[in-house]
């Protein structure tokens, strides 16, 4: 039964980042790597406010806002310098390495002592003994819903509108009158943001830092999104950003089941055949190479 | 009124491909003109298109809009009095984005795209009547994706979006040169009816020597960076596609093919 939660946990937490690589990636067709770099900054950001005794639930906003302002910063290397969208992501990716170490202190930042979102004293006293095994998991539910039905909403403001046409035909936002690079740096910093916040939400679960968590994130992120988008392209009652949750959870399953046979030194190894077998069934292989040459 | 100042162009300096488009290229066009432009490929129509909208920038040279020089503002800049359409219909609409909410899109341009709801209900009516006009019964497709229209349909709806808001300016950039001739036909009709009703100040790049003899008040004739021939009203009148033929076989001849 452990098992399954856990799947269903990460599977989410996960999906909050795919919602976020989903805006990059599938919205605004930016091959975003920041986000190898911007999910570790949410948890090197948490573990920082906790263990100064900061209210964990404060640690939401922070890890979102601060994951906003590295994807402003990938946006203006990309949209002001005029650097190539892969390089910029490198560039910030690379940078946030350190900026992490500095945040956190070091690059291994246990929080089992620490009140969390998940375990403080107000939880304890809401749950029902009974319950206590699955708060976890529907916290994390409440949270990913939310984080789904507030991006939905916003891709039908007119600011939405105009994000979803930037990455379709970037010339007709500039018939609107609109600087299309300011477009871009808005979706790559909402998208940074919800990676952040995954980052945040992760390090509480697992109850540590670790430097190296977002190393092949972005992996993660465009797995579950092309899993999500391809499997269900033909059910059009299901949205693209439940799709994209759904396509988290199976991934994390895959990864899980793969694990119960194999060394946990074959991790990578599992995840590069995995994507690779993921992007072959769904032919996208194709139009990713055409993007990023 | 826009007015281009000696514009200079070079495409490719400092190499060896280095090439001179405009020397010195002056031209006026008064507010309420419809300017029809032909000329063999090279002569400059579209890159004089892409220097007035700012999609390239010129060496030298002044841009004037209304008397204000516009010459250092960005494209998205420009584009707040100007609406141009592209040969190519996909250029002016939204493939994944349906029909209402390119609609939408459109009708917001000039004012600020913020956390309002993207479709505005009480305007579904207006769109629909809007799409009408256009006999291709896409007002009973407002759900349907653009991506899934034909490329008439396309260039319909993106002449109807790029003049839904008040715009002085209209920039035709051999908008008709992708479609079939009875589509170009009524693209062109529309046009015409759209120009008319909003009196805007057009220019249109055509290959088609009738529409620019049929459409528009003044004609004009683009040779290697220069106006070779420029008739306004009653002289663009006398005008007869045999006469601009003629002249095209003449420029042929003296550069020698």
């Amino acid at each position: 039964m452990s098992f399954f939660i856990t799947i269903l946990e990460q599977g989410l937490i996960y999906g909050i980042l795919a919602l976020g690589v989903y805006i990059t990636y599938k919205i605004l067709d930016f091959p975003d790597l920041t986000v190898d770099g911007s999910f570790p900054l949410g948890a090197a950001v948490t573990a920082a406010l906790i263990t100064r005794g900061v209210n964990p639930y404060l640690t939401l906003p922070a890890a979102f806002l601060i994951g906003v302002l590295a994807g402003v910063c990938t946006g203006l290397i990309h949209v002001k310098g005029k650097v190539r969208d892969l390089l910029s992501g490198i560039i910030m990716m690379t940078a946030l390495w350190s900026i992490n170490l500095y945040i956190a202190g070091t690059s291994n930042v246990p929080l089992f002592s620490q009140e969390t979102i998940f375990k403080n004293d107000f939880i304890e006293s809401v749950i029902p003994d009974g319950m206590s095994g699955y708060t976890t998991l529907l916290l994390i539910l409440i949270l990913t819903v939310i984080c789904k039905v507030v991006l939905d909403l916003y891709l039908k403001t007119k600011s939405g509108f105009l994000l979803r046409a930037v990455g379709d035909n970037p010339v007709l936002v500039t018939s609107l009158a609109k600087d299309q690079g300011n477009v871009k740096i808005l979706g790559l910093a909402i998208a940074n943001g919800l990676v952040s916040l995954a980052g945040c939400v992760f390090a509480q679960e697992e109850r540590v830092f670790e430097i190296s968590s977002g190393t092949g994130a972005i992996v993660i992120g465009l797995a579950s999104v092309i899993i999500g988008t391809s499997l269900f392209r033909k059910v059009t009652v299901l949205k693209a950003t439940t799709a994209v949750l759904i396509g988290s959870i199976i991934y994390k399953a895959c990864v899980a089941v793969a694990l119960r046979s194999f060394e946990p030194q074959a991790m990578k190894l599992i995840t590069a055949v995995l994507f690779l077998i993921i992007l072959l069934i769904s032919m996208e292989r194709k139009k990713k190479v055409n993007g990023n040459a | 009124m826009l007015e281009l100042k000696g514009i200079h162009k070079y495409y490719n300096p400092g190499t060896v491909n280095e090439m001179c488009l405009f020397r010195g290229f002056d031209l006026k066009i008064e507010q309420g003109e419809f300017l029809s432009v032909v000329g063999s490929n090279g002569s400059g129509k579209t890159s004089m298109l892409n220097i007035i909208c700012g999609s390239i920038p010129a060496e030298s040279g002044q841009i004037l809009m209304g008397g204000k020089d516009i010459t250092k503002e960005k494209e998205f800049q420009r584009n707040a009095r100007i609406g141009r359409v592209y040969q190519n219909p996909a250029m002016g609409t939204c493939p994944t984005m349906t029909i209402l909410e390119n609609m939408s899109l459109a009708d917001n341009k000039g004012k600020i795209y913020g956390l309002g709801r993207g479709t505005n209900k009480a305007r579904i009516e207006f769109y629909r009547e809007q799409l009408k006009q256009l006999n291709l019964g896409l007002e009973d497709k407002l759900d349907v994706k653009v991506g899934a229209l034909s490329g008439g349909q396309r260039q319909a709806m993106a002449l109807l979006m790029s003049t839904m808001t008040p715009i002085e300016f209209l920039i035709l950039d051999e908008h008709t040169a992708a479609l079939d001739p009875k589509t170009a036909e009524l693209i062109m009709e529309l046009t015409d009816k759209i120009v008319k009703e909003k009196n805007l100040t057009t220019i249109m790049v055509t290959h088609n020597l009738r529409y620019a003899v049929e459409y528009g008040n003044r004609l004009i004739m683009m040779h290697e960076g220069n106006v070779i021939l420029d008739k306004k009203d009653e002289e663009k009148k006398q005008i007869s596609v045999e006469d601009i033929l003629t002249l095209f076989n003449e420029i042929s001849i003296e550069c020698g093919n």
